[in-house]
């Protein structure tokens, strides 16, 4: 190998300039949006100014004033600490579902791969009876019988996304199984679990990362839906979608900020995830050829 | 077909999965008088074994009947019956504002690259990530209260005020998924462009619009369709929260109400039926994406 | 072959007796990549006389596929197209419209791939008789009937069930040929044939080509045919234009073009065949790799670097084209090197 000129080292960017030409404006407004977003889910109720549990009714829809950016929600708390605190759940519901649901997806995805034949027919055909389910459907069916609340509901949204990732995770790994590099390691001897734990996942994780991404924001709409429902979160706990729900009333009486700030939390951080993984599925189909 | 028989038992034996016996479930844990268990125990077979209670409850509803409501005292079909068509109507006019808005936007902006194009692609990203029950209060904000075109409660009476009240609920349930179809469309359509078999066309001097209808938009209908279809299908569950938000007496606002009220029979009668209705609309998918493309045979669709 | 039409298109003088159906004169052609301008063709002219079959041989990147392109007007959008393209003495390369479509009707082109140039979802009856129906108002029985016709001359004897079928229904020789029976249809004066054969295996190569030439004659075609094979070449055109990096290095009647080449790229290029009839120690590659219009040195001769008989002059300017021997050549050379060049040069 011929040296790089010290001339053309110089004038190659960084890999910080670089990273940061190819996220764009975009990216980076995601990034500060997600990182906002984990900050509050994390530190919310400590964060918050105000109590976001006290009611007060004598304070009930009070808009912006003083140091209330976003006034009163309808029973006279402090809707910017509310949203703070209800970052909670509305984030760490979603990433329960994603942390159940991707694992047991890839697991079933890359042993159908792996096996192939019976083992692969059978847990096709088991996943395909799994989509016959809408996802709130089943947390709807979750509900009435272990009644309502947010274990329910993420245990419900995850056995119904986890034939989704299943299947995109099994076409992945089917085409990773059929590498010549694994048939190598396999006529080496290694066995089954160690080629599919050390060799085919770290391949395939690029796509498993995306899909986990994209799985969070549909986890996120659903649980927020589901809430809203009253079926999820129950009130008066924190909750984006619990808020809209309960300051809905304020609507058609003309007091519409306490619920369209918190329909505007989930939409901000919904998209900030969309792009990140569109970002991510970009590279993970580049890295892929 | 047997994913609709094994969902139907899914549905049927979530009643065993709740804490406590059957009939505490059915009676959503409120106290009964000794005689109305008796009913209950003859009414659900539920001193025969599993299979069979099933099979009965199976054969029941074929037969259309579902149970009686706990909470209503009524047979759940009637309810569903009465409720069905709002549903069908809400998802009906969601589903031709996704095919009308959607899929046009999507062919206008696979077509012109430019700058509709890159607004298109903007306004989709934001669009996407609105979910139904808040693209709903957006719109009761913005069309009923200030601008007080349209209402933003109930069913109306009357095909017209049915029409008026259905909008901005149609509208809400459409917002996401007239995002994703437009962005799926316009990839499709700018994938086909680029095809060799389009430049044939072209190369005979065939007439610009008869090659856009003819090959690129007729050949990108298939994957449209496909993702049309799928959306269309997941707007039967998403109905139930619009329904809630705009207190539409809809199929879906009684099935949240059943599941808070813990009314097992509405709930599995309910389930069955959106059920149902989500695998038909699949097969209809199936069925369509086999007849457009005649490389494929039924069934073989790429999931 | 009774015609023997003159190799020069640039001198007005000349013992043709008829116009030329096509006049391709000073066509340059740069294509926009990554926001740069880059020439894909520099400065080539010929002409092609009605009924006459003129090949167009180079390797990959000589700019053959190019040049028929800017002829039948499916440049990529961004390319930057000079000089002219007349056609029955009407210039084509810039009209649109109308015109641009009554222009379609004359020339047909027939592509490399025929499974990715058809239609997979529609009837082969459509993607035949298509142009029929639209162009030429043919109602829909007619065109049916005249399309069955048309496959029976291709070899295809069942042509009323094939026009039900779908492409993936059919293996790729028949495809071709139904490409060919498709663009016959339309009764067009000039045939563009960009590699027809080259995606198919080789007896069936011969069996299409067979037909293609059979078929061509017999309808009195004009023929544009394009390929890197010099023998299929020389086999059925009457004249032959060899490319190198986006400009014509020689033309010549085929029956003189393998005896008696006149640029050393084309003997190079016939010398690289191997000839089943003799025995050879090694292969006669042509050293280095085919270069691009763009990346070949404007001022000189762009294929000096890898030509046997460089000499000073042919780094000192770009050459001229010499006309010799009833042909042309690009080559600075080319007087002094006259008779010398072989199909097999000497070791």
């Amino acid at each position: 190998m011929s040296a790089v000129p010290l001339a053309d080292k110089a004038r190659a960017p960084s890999r910080a300039q670089a990273l940061l030409r190819a996220t764009g404006p975009a990216g980076i407004a995601s990034a500060i949006v997600l990182t906002v977003a984990a900050l509050a889910a994390v530190f919310g109720p400590l964060l918050a100014p105000y109590d976001p549990n006290l009611p007060n009714l004598s304070l009930a829809w009070i808009g912006p004033v003083g140091g209330h950016l976003l006034g009163y929600d309808f029973e006279g708390r402090d809707v910017a600490s509310r949203l703070l605190a209800g970052a909670q759940t509305a984030l760490l519901g979603p990433l329960a579902v994603v942390v159940l649901s991707v694992p047991v997806g890839t697991l079933l995805a890359v042993t159908a791969a792996w096996r192939r034949g019976a083992s692969d027919a059978v847990i096709s055909s088991g996943l395909n009876i799994l989509f016959a389910f809408p996802a709130i459907l089943l947390a709807l069916l979750a509900a009435a019988v272990f009644g309502a609340g947010l274990p329910a509901a993420v245990l419900a949204l995850s056995a119904a996304y986890t034939p989704y990732v299943a299947r995109v995770l099994r076409g992945a790994a089917l085409k990773e199984r059929t590498q010549a590099y694994i048939a190598a390691l396999e006529v080496q001897g290694a066995s089954a679990t160690s080629v599919c734990l050390r060799h085919l996942i770290p391949n395939i994780a690029p796509l498993i990362v995306a899909q986990a991404t994209i799985l969070f924001g549909y986890a996120m709409v659903d649980l927020a839906a589901i809430s809203f429902l009253g079926l999820g979160v129950q009130p008066p706990t924190a909750n984006w979608g619990v808020m809209i729900s309960e300051n809905q009333a304020g609507l058609l009486q003309g007091y519409p900020l306490p619920a369209l700030a918190a329909g505007a939390c989930i939409v901000l951080v919904v998209i900030a995830v969309n792009v990140l993984g569109e970002r991510l599925f970009e590279q993970a189909r580049v890295a892929r050829r | 077909m047997a994913s609709l028989l094994i969902a139907s038992f899914v549905i049927f034996a979530a009643l065993y999965l709740a804490p406590g016996n059957p009939v505490a479930a059915l009676s959503g844990g409120r106290p009964l008088p000794p005689g109305s268990i008796r009913v209950l125990d003859q009414r659900y077979h539920l001193t025969e074994p599993f299979l069979a209670q099933y099979w009965y409850w199976l054969g029941n509803a074929l037969h259309g009947n579902l149970g009686i409501s706990i909470t209503l005292r009524e047979n759940v079909s009637t309810l569903i019956a009465s409720r069905i068509w709002t549903t069908a109507g809400l998802v009906l006019y969601a589903s031709v504002i996704i095919v009308v808005l959607g899929v046009g936007a999507g062919v206008a902006s696979g077509l012109r690259p430019g700058r509709l194009d890159t607004s298109s692609l903007v306004v989709t990203a934001i669009s996407a990530a609105i979910p139904a029950f808040v693209a709903a209060i957006g719109l009761i904000v913005l069309f009923a209260v200030k601008l007080r075109w349209f209402p933003a409660l109930g069913n109306g009476t009357g095909f017209l005020s049915n029409i008026r009240h259905f909008t901005l609920p149609a509208v809400a349930l459409a917002v996401a998924s007239l995002a994703i179809v437009a962005r799926v469309t316009r990839a499709a359509v700018r994938e086909e462009s680029d095809r060799e078999h389009v430049q044939t066309a072209v190369s005979r001097g065939i007439p610009a619009r008869h090659v856009i209808w003819r090959h690129i938009v007729r050949n990108a209908a298939i994957p449209i369709t496909t993702i049309t279809g799928i959306t269309i299908a997941s707007l039967i569950a998403v109905a139930a929260v619009v329904e809630t938000a705009f207190s539409l007496n809809g199929l879906g606002a009684y099935l949240v109400q059943a599941a808070q009220s813990k009314d097992i029979a509405v709930v599995q009668g309910i389930s069955l039926v959106l059920v149902t209705a989500f695998v038909v609309v699949n097969l209809l998918v199936d069925v369509l994406y086999a007849a457009l493309d005649p490389r494929v045979t039924l069934g073989s669709r790429p999931r | 072959m009774s015609d023997p039409a003159q190799p020069g298109a640039l001198r007005s003088t000349g013992t043709a007796s008829r116009a030329p159906l096509l006049e391709v004169a000073g066509l340059s052609v740069l294509l926009e990549v990554n926001g740069t301008r880059r020439p894909v063709l520099r400065d080539v002219s010929f002409t092609v006389a009605p009924g006459e079959a003129v090949g167009l041989v180079g390797e990959s990147g000589a700019g053959k596929t190019m040049t028929a392109r800017a002829v039948g007007r499916l440049l990529p959008a961004g390319a930057h197209v000079q000089g002219s393209i007349r056609f029955a003495s009407t210039d084509v390369a810039a009209i649109t419209g109308a015109g641009l479509r009554r222009y379609r009707t004359q020339v047909a082109m027939i592509f490399q791939d025929p499974r990715a140039h058809t239609n997979p979802v529609r009837r082969i009856e459509d993607f035949m008789t298509e142009a029929l129906r639209t162009n030429h108002g043919v109602r829909a029985a007619q065109a049916r009937d005249r399309a069955v016709d048309m496959l029976a001359q291709v070899g295809i004897e069942d042509g009323a069930r094939r026009l039900r079928q779908y492409p993936h229904q059919m293996s790729g020789g028949m495809l071709q040929r139904i490409m060919i029976a498709a663009a016959l249809l339309i009764k067009p004066r000039l045939l563009l044939a960009d590699e027809p054969t080259t995606a198919l295996d080789v007896t069936t190569q011969a069996e299409v080509m067979a037909i293609l030439d059979a078929l061509r004659r017999e309808y009195g075609l004009a023929m544009l045919f394009i390929t890197h094979d010099l023998d299929l070449a020389a086999a059925i055109c009457d004249r032959t234009i060899v490319m190198y990096a986006g400009q014509i290095v020689e033309v010549r009647s085929s029956a003189l073009l393998h005896a008696n080449p006149l640029h050393p790229y084309t003997a190079a290029l016939a010398a690289a065949r191997p000839d089943i009839t003799k025995t050879v120690h090694r292969l006669r590659a042509i050293p280095g790799h085919p270069l691009s219009a763009f990346e070949a040195p404007p001022e000189e001769c762009a294929f000096a670097p890898r030509c046997a008989h460089t000499r000073d002059v042919c780094r000192a300017a770009a050459p001229g084209v010499a006309e010799l021997d009833g042909g042309l050549s690009r080559c600075a050379r080319a007087h002094q090197l006259r008779g010398q060049l072989q199909a097999v040069p000497n070791a």
